[in-house]
């Protein structure tokens, strides 16, 4: 996984609450076998017209923030569905964090899988932030520090350590938990004794 | 949390399949049950190729392709991409030993259906499946949820999962429901109530007199929608009425294990003075039959209500949000609700599709005929719905009615397959998300229950099943 250490660049702003998977990335991008390639449809039915011609004003299609590499969105961001294929776009466009005052639970997840750091800030530092995005104020986050600098704001933000290890670090999930293979086979025939009828072959 | 002390049925499933803690102080939670189907999984199987590495316990794990099939036609899918995510999902099950229920296999149909039909759903499991509507499952007292496609892979290597415990939420519906109100207005209500983000890091706990006296398929359609109240899973309790509905079914436990099986879920239920992270209590006589008026599942209101006025949002983020959705919907304030004109009826889905459903909504259309405007379909939920409603005349009293009658799968719930809304299409629709674009590019969807999908049918205008004989 790609490692995540500080980011520096113009932030898009996206003051809508609720953005869900599907405005995320639609179902019909959701067809490939691959994890690539889905930052062209990133947002798709806001940012193309029903014949696939860019609308022009809508944030992601204008310069300088068609070169984001990070997003300032309303409230309870990434609800819906558990598609990687969301963090997967962001990624693939060039999102590497998003920041808003929450995120649905499985999108939270999957950002950490894919490299993505998402801050939750509070009401009223993401109306500071959605302003400085607004006036394309240059951030900066130090995830080391855990500190968003725009302009005039320095914001701290919470993440959990071990997630914060992972991304600095781009640790393997499954390569860890595979050092613990012991404790699962053990596991595993402990249960097989105490709860045989979840190990019946069908 | 502690071992000691009183426990909810949550805390109970997490401490019996916590293999141990990893060194970076994150929990390994065993899986008992994985489901996988075809959109989801390809990306986690070519990581397991890459890497070189097994699947961990194939029998643990059975694989459906529901998302993106055609429910006409099927023994040619015309979508290039969506026969390549079928036959892709055919190749790696067939690869690592994965039981595979293909198209023309009866016992295909949406993942959420058939795991409870074939008894591979049992109480006190772990259940996770690169679907968020996983959730389902927590209907027979299993904590299930749903996963992202590299935790799919993880779980596939290693049989388990890297979380940490979610705070508990319980949720209690006392009462008989009122005549016309069912498990689906029940939940449309409880999310309205909680908003979509009001279970966002717990799992959330139903119980009441209302809960505990609905039938297994009206749980399911609580627990499913949990989601879209933010909760990653839902639970309620296993009792009689779960125990009735798993036994003698394929994957259920035998005759030889019955009776130490009842006897573990029988423990499961949580403890009387267990505590509770929050407690809602709601009583049922304050529900109404509930339809969404918006694109966010928490937009519901009353039947008899009306589309809200963007001037009455408490902040200045949700007139936005109300007037976005107007837009969108192509509604204006104060409208009633009954007098908004339907192109499309869905009745289906993860939430809706099974037999109960069907059984409803015939009882409901019987010798009536939809209105000429629309145009109906019924997409049940697995090959063995379909067929049981067929054995029991369902489909002819849907047909006769003017419904389509359709082979199982996820269809005009996301469209992923040919079933999807045109731009500007209404649709009353029996599914889980009225996103916009959920249903087809500019499609308008109005989620409810199915009886008033039926009733709606009838008329062409959302109707009230109240004023329906």
């Amino acid at each position: 996984m790609d490692k995540f250490h500080s980011l520096k660049g113009i932030a898009a702003p996206l003051p809508i609450v609720n953005i869900d998977t599907d405005m995320i990335i639609p179902k019909q991008f959701l067809k490939t076998i691959k994890r690539t390639g889905l930052g062209v449809s990133l947002f798709y039915e806001m940012r193309y017209d029903n014949d696939g011609n860019l609308i022009k004003d809508f944030v992601l299609n204008t310069s300088p923030f068609d070169q984001s590499k990070i997003l300032v969105a309303g409230d309870n961001f990434g609800c819906g569905s558990s598609r990687e294929h969301a963090p997967w776009s962001l990624k693939d466009f060039g999102i590497r964090s998003v920041i808003s005052t929450s995120f649905a639970d499985i999108f939270y997840n999957n950002c950490f899988q894919n490299g993505i750091l998402p801050i939750v800030v509070s009401p009223e530092n993401l109306d500071q932030l959605m302003t400085a995005a607004k006036n394309q104020i240059e951030f900066n986050i130090d995830l080391p520090e855990q500190i968003i600098k725009a302009g005039n704001h320095s914001i701290n933000f919470e993440i959990e350590e071990f997630r914060k290890e992972r991304l600095l670090q781009g640790l393997d999930d499954i390569g860890i938990t595979l050092g613990y293979q012991d404790k699962i086979n053990a596991y595993e025939e402990d249960k097989k004794n105490k709860k045989p009828w979840l190990f019946k072959k069908n | 949390m502690s071992n000691q002390g009183p426990k909810t049925l949550f805390d109970k499933i997490w401490s019996e399949h916590l293999v141990g803690q990893r060194e970076d102080g994150t929990n390994l939670l065993y899986i008992d049950r994985h489901l996988v189907h075809e959109v989801t999984s390809p990306q986690a199987f070519e990581g397991l190729k890459l890497s070189n590495r097994p699947v961990h316990r194939p029998e643990a794990t059975i694989a459906v392709a529901d998302h993106n099939v055609p429910t006409i036609n099927r023994q040619n899918i015309e979508d290039p991409q969506s026969k390549i995510q079928v036959e892709t999902l055919a190749k790696n099950t067939k690869e690592h030993g994965i039981q595979y229920f293909d198209l023309m296999d009866q016992r295909q149909g949406i993942v959420h259906i058939i795991g409870p039909e074939q008894g591979i759903t049992q109480p006190g499991m772990t259940i996770v499946c690169g679907d968020s509507h996983t959730s389902t499952h927590g209907a027979f007292g299993a904590l299930a949820f749903g996963i992202g496609t590299s935790e799919v892979e993880h779980v596939l290597a290693t049989q388990t999962i890297v979380q940490n415990p979610a705070k508990n939420m319980r949720i209690s519906v006392n009462g008989e429901l009122p005549f016309g109100v069912n498990s689906k207005d029940l939940i449309l209500y409880i999310i309205g109530k909680i908003g979509t983000a009001g279970g966002t890091g717990h799992v959330i706990e139903y119980a009441g007199s209302s809960i505990m006296g609905l039938s297994m398929e009206g749980r399911m359609t609580i627990c499913n929608m949990s989601i879209e109240a933010g909760a990653r899973a839902g639970l309620i309790s296993p009792d009689q009425t779960t125990f009735n509905y798993i036994k003698g079914r394929p994957y259920a436990p035998g005759t030889e294990h019955w009776d130490q099986a009842v006897e573990y879920w029988s423990s499961l239920p949580s403890d009387n003075d267990a505590n509770y992270d929050h407690e809602i209590v709601i009583d049922s006589s304050e529900i109404d039959p509930m339809v969404t008026w918006g694109t966010s599942p928490e937009d519901v209101v009353s039947v008899k209500g009306t589309v809200p006025n963007p001037s009455s949002a408490k902040t200045e983020n949700k007139k936005k949000s109300i007037e976005r959705s107007l837009e969108y919907m192509g509604l204006k304030p104060g409208t009633k609700i009954t007098d908004i004109k339907l192109d499309k009826i869905f009745i289906g889905s993860c939430t809706n599709g099974r037999i109960e459903d069907l059984r409803k909504v015939a009882s409901i259309v019987k010798d009536k005929k939809i209105a000429s405007h629309v145009q109906a379909m019924i997409v049940p939920g697995s090959g063995l719905v379909k067929k049981q409603a067929e054995e029991e005349g369902i489909d002819i009293i849907l047909k006769d009615a003017g419904f389509e009658w359709r082979e199982a799968g996820c269809s005009m719930c996301l469209g992923m397959n040919p079933d999807q809304l045109k731009p500007g299409e209404r649709c009353a629709s029996t599914s889980n998300r009225n996103f916009e674009g959920r249903q087809g590019r500019g499609g308008r969807t109005h989620l409810m229950s199915p009886e008033l999908a039926a009733a709606s049918a009838i008329t062409g205008n959302i109707s009230d099943i109240r004023d329906f004989t």
